[in-house]
């Protein structure tokens, strides 16, 4: 083999960077996250839609109505198992899953997914601190 | 006929992936068995061809020159075009490798009326090829979020800067359309420019079509066929922190995509791929252009080989050259002096 000094470092290297995933966990000193969710504290057992679908579809659900409500004017509601839900994060999720840090985070966080939704509107935490401020 | 079997071999891969995946069990063979294999093909393949390389001497000096070489002091040095030094070889080699200077400079020639001969300047595949590379490392980069948990801060800027248009949800990636764009512009090309489609082979349009299969199977996990991403992160995680699980169900579309990544890590160091490697152990782009000022002695050369001039030669040969009619640049020893060579002859014995 010519030229070792180069080939074996340079070898070294590509084997590295391809393998980062591998070794980059090991070293991390950084706690991994659990994605296990905080289920309604009320007790509902049923959402819009199976568990499954949602985990998949919620945030095309929540799409839609953003566009519904704010881009149509279309302000209506949704009814499921005869359970009426405004179209809105607030007005249908957030009335079950109140802990958004417990339920939507969790998730998120672990996926490293970063949500828009927070841009506009406020986490119950944030509400409840605003009142008192308010107060 | 060369195009359509790369088609037809990804279609079997997708229906294998796809239909095998779902019977039950087999997922941990789909997800866990083949991406191993593949891996362990691909790291020892890379490896493997590296060092076959690095066994090839290099007999001449034979960089390619985009530029004056060093000489005298008063003439400009093109310190990139002709790097006469070790940095200027790095310097060189980051404008190949980072811009890819030589598509850039890349001319077309074209016999015109008249007949006239022109060449201009064309940058199409320069631009398809940057396009298509810079696109692929940010979704590689990106990707990282799948596999790291926790994910490093700077995988969320990256993902914040490629979804930057916030279209739809889950939001379009910048690179997710530049990279399809990009791959079917480099596949058009082999085929609508004909001098290109001659030289085509399976193994120029195979990647394309498997890059293409690979690119289209993600955006539709993402945006169309979408599978719970918890348990794809879950077996991923699993599968670099060496303790593979599968959680839950995890859609015919995930094993799909992950078959084709499979499929091209094993093509890659045994294809035209492995030029990712191959571009640092060019001659042509990683020697120096100094040739003038320093001797380049072939590796090969066996020192017990020593040089033989033509003058050697023809001393070796001249009396069956000059029975045969060939030139010779000095005669045959004068007749009269055959008794004092025989003579000479005499002594030796």
């Amino acid at each position: 083999m010519y030229n070792k000094g180069l080939i074996v470092p340079g070898l070294i290297i590509t084997v590295l960077l391809v393998t980062f995933p591998f070794w980059f966990d090991v070293f991390s000193s950084a706690e991994s996250t659990d994605p296990t969710v905080e289920l309604p504290p009320g007790g509902e057992q049923n959402c819009i839609y199976p568990a499954d679908e949602m985990r998949a579809e919620h945030m095309v659900i929540l799409n839609e109505w953003r566009d519904d409500v704010l881009r149509n004017g279309n302000r209506g509601t949704v009814t499921v198992d005869g359970k009426v839900y405004g179209k809105g994060l607030q007005l249908a999720c957030m009335k079950c899953h109140t802990n958004k840090e417990e339920f939507c985070d969790r998730c998120h966080t672990y996926a490293s997914v970063v949500p828009y939704c927070w841009d506009c509107h406020l986490t119950p935490t944030q509400q409840k601190a605003g009142l008192k401020e308010a107060n | 006929m060369k195009y359509s079997f790369s088609f037809l071999v990804v279609i079997a891969l997708a229906l294998i992936a796809g239909v095998g995946s779902q019977i039950p069990g087999m997922g941990y063979f789909f997800g866990v068995v083949i991406p191993y294999l593949a891996f362990a093909i691909f790291l020892g393949g890379i490896i493997w061809r590296i060092v076959y390389w690095a066994k090839s001497p290099v007999p001449f000096s034979i960089q390619t020159t985009r530029g004056q070489m060093k000489s005298l002091d008063f003439i400009k040095h093109s310190r990139t075009g002709a790097p006469d030094t070790n940095a200027e070889v790095v310097g060189r080699m980051a404008l190949e490798v980072l811009t890819f200077r030589p598509l850039f400079y890349n001319t077309k020639s074209e016999l015109r009326e008249g007949p006239k001969i022109t060449y201009e300047s064309s940058k199409w595949l320069w631009l398809f090829a940057i396009v298509f590379h810079y696109s692929f490392l940010v979704i590689l980069l990106r990707h990282l979020r799948l596999f790291l948990d926790p994910v490093p801060v700077w995988i969320g800027w990256i993902e914040f800067w490629d979804g930057l248009l916030q279209i739809g949800a889950p939001t379009w990636y910048i690179t997710d359309v530049t990279l399809l764009l990009a791959v079917v512009l480099l596949f058009s090309r082999r085929l609508v420019n004909r001098h290109v489609r001659y030289l085509s082979l399976m193994n120029d349009y195979f990647p394309l079509v498997l890059l293409f299969s690979i690119a289209l199977s993600g955006i539709l996990m993402r945006y169309m066929l979408r599978s719970d991403i918890v348990n794809i992160k879950e077996l991923l995680v699993g599968l670099v922190t060496l303790h593979p699980v599968i959680n839950g169900h995890i859609g015919a579309i995930f094993y799909i995509h992950l078959t084709f990544i499979s499929a091209l890590l094993v093509c890659f160091p045994f294809s035209k791929l492995m030029h990712a490697g191959g571009v640092f152990l060019s001659p042509t782009l990683n020697m120096r252009n100094n040739t003038r000022a320093v001797r380049h002695i072939n590796p090969w050369n066996d020192p017990n080989i020593k040089p033989h001039s033509y003058a050697d030669y023809e001393d070796d040969f001249r009396e069956s050259m000059i029975d045969n009619g060939i030139p010779v640049e000095k005669g045959l020893p004068p007749k009269d002096e055959p008794a004092e060579a025989g003579a000479e002859k005499k002594a030796e014995e």
